[in-house]
């Protein structure tokens, strides 16, 4: 008996070298690299974010042109700058990344390609990490590609105008990076989101509310109470990484940066904890 | 290797997985039966690791599905619900899958020749029929060259052709020396491929035992004789290994033990009259629905008592 155990020990009869496979952390980033671009909806969707990120920057950028010497100005184009006016459709733009943010979680709750991605990788949170990453990362390059390119067309129609700036001028260059890395934060969160709240539905409600609607409701709020909570918003401390200029009211880039990360890390934690806690 | 241990699963109030322990063994093909509802898509989820067992455990080949360094080369399993992105095309659905262990294009080009999906390979699998979804799935289970395979009911939606094709297939895979573990309602079809039964009734092990066995247990194969004289023919059949039932009075008796043919030459042998000679053999489906008769979940109610129903005040 002892016999038959050693040799089937050394020679296991089914195994006739059997190629050594291995789940690592690089290759779940390229399978979800992989999956990523084989769906039409993320090649859509990134289209969308990039022509309102670029389209709603030359049409603010030509209503100020068209706005200056009538009577009727808007006062909100005061302030404006070459900047303020490309990165107009920033607001828009991360709808379009968050939504794909969401997509690339949720969207395989709804589907049940989650059973498939989670029997592959069972340890579950490398497969957050690397949607995480991949979109986040994609988000980012089209993002600060599309806000160069919005202020490039943009700054050329408002030259000669009070607005007027070129890339060499102090802090152009930063904000435009900013707007990059805030949009891509954005689809880092969206991403976040779907993983948490496993739903598409649910995941875009919470995104839109915490980006668009929250803000709304915080003027509510008495003005005292306003100046403590507004700047720390997860759009405020957005918008202050890629304004060009500061006031008491805002947060510095720096800040700005600091609390998005913030709220992206918390995102991330709840979505990390929930994949880990629930059955799918 | 499947090994589970005392497997349990509670949603809330109601346990769907009641302390399973069974083993499934490699180089044959288990069948995993109980009616809808017994639990049987509950524990292959907690095999791969998609839900957590309540208490209790299962391992695959000697540890958990988590902690394996190459899952997919462990368990390829074909779950019961749809587990794809019907807006990616079957290709890359497994090129997907396969990335994250490292496996080369080449053994996705493989298991989609294998699986009959060459020409709609690139299709999207959205617009796949219920067969090709199911073909795609036993592909991805195939895709890690796994020493067990895991199936939950893979002959759902598929053709003919197709069902013989899983048949074959089960065979070879176990065959090879693989784990084969295959779920299914249906003991006819479990009848035809597995070897080895596990049957589960509302989350219980309910048997772990052979084809041949249930049988047996069940009854066995009888054959029902009809003669003038029993007691004459009781004497004449009776020896070892033999059982012979009949009601007294009755002309007709029940034999186990013998088969038809032996009785109707001992018969002729002393002489003895018959009137009938029939076999029975208790068919596994009736076997089957002797054991889950208590523990089907929702029974189809065709007996409603009219009276009670009329007779109860309003």
């Amino acid at each position: 008996m002892s016999t038959t155990l050693t040799t089937t020990a050394e020679a296991p009869p089914a195994a006739p070298a059997r190629p050594a496979y291995r789940v690592t952390g690089r290759r779940v980033l390229a399978s979800e690299w992989a999956k990523l671009w084989s769906l039409r909806s993320t090649w859509i969707t990134l289209g969308l974010g990039l022509l309102f990120l670029v389209a709603f920057g030359l049409i603010a950028a030509n209503h100020y042109k068209s706005g200056i010497g009538s009577p009727h100005r808007d006062r909100d184009f005061a302030t404006a700058t070459a900047v303020s006016l490309s990165l107009f459709g920033t607001n828009f733009a991360q709808l379009a990344l968050g939504v794909l943010g969401v997509l690339v979680t949720a969207g395989e709750y709804s589907t049940g390609m989650i059973r498939s991605t989670l029997a592959a990788v069972p340890r579950r949170l490398p497969v957050l990490w690397s949607k995480a990453a991949v979109f986040g990362l994609v988000a980012l390059v089209v993002a600060t590609l599309g806000a160069f390119v919005a202020f490039g067309f943009g700054s050329a129609i408002v030259s000669g105008t009070p607005a007027a700036m070129g890339f060499t001028h102090a802090g152009v260059v930063r904000s435009l990076l900013g707007a990059g890395l805030y949009l891509g934060l954005v689809g880092v969160i969206g991403t976040a989101l779907g993983a948490l709240l496993r739903s598409v539905a649910g995941g875009i409600s919470v995104l839109v509310a915490s980006l668009m609607l929250v803000p709304g409701l915080i003027s509510l709020l008495p003005s005292s109470w306003q100046d403590h909570i507004s700047p720390y918003l997860p759009s405020s401390a957005g918008e202050s990484m890629f304004a060009l200029t500061h006031d008491s009211t805002t947060l510095s880039p720096t800040a700005g940066l600091l609390v998005f990360l913030g709220w992206t890390v918390l995102a991330l934690a709840g979505a990390g904890y929930r994949l880990v806690r629930s059955d799918v | 290797m499947i090994d589970a241990q005392q497997l349990t699963k509670r949603y809330g109030e109601k346990t769907a997985v009641d302390g399973l322990d069974f083993a499934v063994k490699p180089g044959t093909v288990t069948g995993f039966l109980g009616p809808n509802g017994a639990g049987k898509s509950t524990t292959m989820r907690m095999i791969v690791g998609l839900d957590a067992p309540t208490s209790g455990s299962v391992t695959v080949n000697g540890r958990r599905y988590a902690g394996h360094q190459a899952p997919l080369q462990e368990v390829g399993a074909l779950l019961e619900a749809k587990s794809i992105h019907p807006g990616r095309s079957a290709y890359n659905h497994l090129l997907a899958l396969a990335l994250t262990h490292g496996i080369p294009r080449r053994r996705v080009d493989e298991v989609i020749e294998m699986a009959g999906l060459g020409s709609v390979a690139k299709k999207r699998a959205g617009a796949f029929s219920l067969g090709m979804g199911q073909r795609l799935g036993i592909a991805a289970a195939l895709l890690g060259d796994p020493q067990t395979v895991m199936l939950d009911e893979p002959v759902n939606g598929l053709d003919p052709e197709g069902v013989l094709w899983i048949r074959n297939l089960l065979k070879a895979l176990a065959d090879e020396g693989r784990t084969v573990f295959v779920s299914s309602h249906l003991m006819s079809e479990m009848a035809l491929v597995a070897d080895h039964l596990i049957i589960v009734g509302r989350g219980r092990l309910l048997a772990d035992t052979t084809v041949g066995d249930l049988v047996r247990e069940a009854g066995g194969d009888t054959v029902q004789v009809a003669t003038e004289e029993p007691a004459r023919l009781r004497e004449a059949l009776a020896g070892p290994g033999v059982d012979i039932t009949g009601r007294a009075g009755s002309e007709e008796l029940q034999v186990a033990g013998l088969s038809a043919r032996e009785i109707g030459l001992k018969a002729a042998e002393h002489r003895i009259a018959l009137f009938e000679l029939t076999a029975r053999t208790v068919s596994l489906e009736e076997a089957f629905m002797n054991l889950t008769r208590d523990a089907v979940e929702y029974h189809g109610s065709t007996t409603v008592d009219p009276l009670e129903t009329a007779a109860r005040p309003a």
